[in-house]
């Protein structure tokens, strides 16, 4: 790459100085006679291969492979057709030029050869950044020992220490110690995560401030150091409709492009009788006729894009979710977990003068319960719940629980009907315990799950697009009509099974087939099909979550619903540029073409329209990375 | 079965397309896909074919890009 360089360089300082003095002194006159062409030919040849030997190899092997059509022989033949031009016209007495465009051409696409490779070079380290994710050692302890292994042989349930600085090499338990994380290679988040004994480190985050002795739950292939790579690594497989007809362009124009360039020059020189236009005009078409600049500048358009977006923690599977996230106009979100918090916490105790005693009754009736609302009852008590009560669970209602002569009833209104206690019922959104103690009413607890801090701010974005936000929820209708409401919701679907999901997805897909794509937003473990389904499913799996990685086609990192938000404007604004990069580099060319054609443009213009558009296609191409707002 | 290659110097995103091209005319081949960006290549092949398969594969890409090489 360096070398290239250098031999760019010292071709081109030459060329500039040749080129100048040519045109100041015209050295075809400093030697006399009817050979003075030869002293500038042999100038502007020795540059021509200095700078563009290998790409006259390539094109002599090449032709040997049978590649007519490859683009080191296309501009060997234009280049080598401009110097047979001139040194014909110089031998047939004619004034001669034409030798400085021939060894311009050579040379501005090797400089043009040599910015596209650093330019992608550049992107493919932003990629590359994620591999820092990859642990180089685990510190096992074996025999009372720390030993360096190689982080693949470390097995489940193995013992590692992680010391301050080091990257946590896979997915573990803390078992002793507490330090700081430092997540942003994988989440994108600067702010540092605390840690303690029992909580759940993942691989690839850096250990900052004490050691951590963890014990591994996953194995190295199974770890999400190795899983996000290896998501991110394949994600520009699957190609986009853009890149796809981009490619598929390229195929047919560059033969195109040659045909009418023989077909010019045949037809032109028959007509005029003058084969030296003809014959230069068709040479142009030759120098315009590589597609680079569009097969180049597409797929580099979506990399920049996928990189950007998992800087930012949201892995995106591929270029054509891209591509389908900027044309969404229909989400979907799934409310519990996605939406709400997924924990439910209490939001009213009635009578409020009776809060402890209600919840103290409670508590004992759902003591043996793991439904989240016994849950959320018993941590709103936190304190010690006695002992010694009879509980008997009543399917679909409550629980009562008897000690000696005491009675408690604590469950849904219907709980309290069939024993014949008397209670007002009260009209509140969410889920109502009510509680009785010995056939007198005592009062109820209403508990709802919390509706996620972003979700309004993210649903208003999404709406102002515009785009329908529609959710779908197992909750029954007065919990959804409400979430539903209170975020400015399009519509809602309540009283679904996880396969209702599906079908509500597919009727919605029916119904947009042309005018849009169909977003899901879930979290990833019971939503699996439903992500599967729609056009793209994002996840707000939290890392770690196998289901969340593989079902959805994009993952939120930092489960935070903004990201949406931000994908879809990056979405955008990659499809901008893409569209952008097409419509210019074929207006210009098809633009330079037929220039040439008439003879209004001259090699110098050719050059432009292979090296210069390409170059303006790529600089364009790295927009994607401007800070989106 | 589905196995991933990496190409190393390939140059051209041109070459890659046209690549991608002539190895998808390959009957023993049921996807392929080369990626000029990660510089990897994607072909999907039935398992008891895959390594006459591959023999092929390397000459079609040497063929048409003589300087890249598929590391195994």
């Amino acid at each position: 790459m360096k070398k290239k360089l250098i031999r760019i360089l010292v071709a081109l300082s030459l060329f500039i100085v040749i080129f100048t003095v040519d045109k100041v002194i015209n050295l075809n006159n400093l030697f006399a006679g009817d050979l003075g062409f030869i002293l500038p030919l042999c100038l502007y040849l020795a540059v021509y291969l200095l700078v563009g030997y290998d790409v006259v190899w390539k094109a002599f092997r090449n032709i040997i492979h049978g590649q007519v059509l490859d683009e080191n022989f296309l501009m060997v033949i234009a280049t080598f057709g401009a110097f047979g031009l001139a040194i014909f016209r110089g031998v047939t007495g004619q004034s001669v030029d034409g030798f400085d465009e021939a060894c311009a051409v050579l040379l501005f696409y090797q400089i043009g050869e040599w910015l596209q490779k650093y330019a992608t070079g550049k992107s493919r380290n932003s990629i590359a950044h994620l591999m820092d994710l990859c642990p180089d050692y685990a510190n096992l302890i074996q025999d009372n020992k720390v030993i360096k292994v190689d982080p693949s042989e470390v097995t489940i349930g193995a013992l590692i220490v992680v010391n301050p600085g080091e990257k946590i090499p896979l997915d573990g338990v803390v078992i002793e110690g507490s330090s700081e994380l430092d997540t942003k290679s994988l989440t994108g988040e600067s702010l540092p995560r605390m840690v303690k004994v029992d909580d759940e480190v993942l691989s690839g985050c850096v250990n900052l401030t004490s050691q951590i002795k963890v014990r591994v739950t996953k194995v190295f292939y199974d770890s999400t150091a190795s899983k996000i790579l290896d998501l991110v690594e394949n994600a520009a497989m699957k190609k986009s409709k853009s890149e796809n007809f981009i490619t598929k362009f390229a195929r047919y124009y560059t033969p195109i492009v040659i045909v009418s360039a023989v077909v010019l020059a045949l037809s032109l020189g028959l007509i005029t009788g003058n084969w030296g236009t003809s014959l230069y005009r068709s040479l142009n078409f030759l120098v315009v006729s590589c597609p680079c600049a569009l097969v180049i500048s597409v797929p580099l358009s979506f990399f920049v894009s996928l990189g950007v977006a998992s800087k930012m923690g949201i892995l995106i599977k591929g270029s054509n979710y891209i591509e389908k996230l900027a044309k969404t106009n229909v989400f979907l979100f799934d409310k519990t977990g996605t939406l709400t918090k997924g924990n439910f916490a209490i939001t009213a105790v009635e009578p409020s003068g009776k809060r402890d005693e209600i919840l103290h009754l409670a508590a004992i009736a759902e003591k043996s319960s793991s439904h989240p609302i016994a849950r959320a009852i018993i941590s709103a008590y936190g304190r010690n719940i006695e002992e010694e009560y009879l509980l008997t669970n009543v399917a679909g209602k409550g629980v009562v629980a008897t000690k000696n002569k005491e009675t408690i009833y604590c469950g849904n209104a219907q709980l309290l009907e069939s024993y014949n206690i008397e209670f007002t019922p009260i009209e509140s959104i969410g889920t109502i315990v009510y509680v009785a103690l010995n056939q007198t009413y005592v009062g109820c607890i209403v508990i709802q799950d919390e509706i996620k801090p972003e979700s309004s701010e993210t649903l208003k974005a999404l709406s102002a697009i515009p785009a329908n936000t529609v959710m779908l929820t197992g909750d029954n209708q007065s919990v959804s009509a409400k979430v539903a409401n209170d975020l400015g919701m399009t519509t809602y679907h309540a009283n679904l099974l996880p396969e209702d999901k599906v079908s509500v997805i597919e009727k919605y897909l029916s119904t947009s087939k042309n005018s849009g794509s169909i977003c899901f937003v879930g979290d990833g473990i019971n939503d699996a099909p439903a992500l599967t389904r729609a056009d793209i499913g994002i996840s707000m799996g939290k890392i770690g979550s196998d289901a969340a990685l593989e079902a959805a086609d994009i993952v939120l990192v930092q489960d935070h619903l903004h990201g949406i938000v931000t994908a879809r404007k990056l979405a955008k604004r990659t499809m901008h540029i893409v569209h952008e990069n097409i419509v210019f580099s074929i207006l210009v060319k098809v633009g330079i073409l037929t220039l040439s054609a008439f003879g209004f443009a001259n090699m110098w213009m050719a050059i432009f329209g292979d090296v210069g558009v390409a170059l303006l296609a790529i600089l364009n191409a790295f927009r994607v990375t401007k800070k989106l707002h | 079965m589905t196995k991933v290659f990496r190409l190393k110097d390939l140059d051209c995103a041109n070459c890659a397309a046209k690549m991608e091209h002539c190895l998808s005319k390959i009957d023993a081949i049921n996807h392929v896909s080369v990626n000029f960006m990660t510089q990897k290549m994607v072909i999907d092949a039935n398992e008891n074919e895959f390594e006459s398969v591959m023999q092929e594969v390397v000459k079609v890409c040497k063929k048409i890009e003589p300087d890249c090489k598929i590391v195994m």
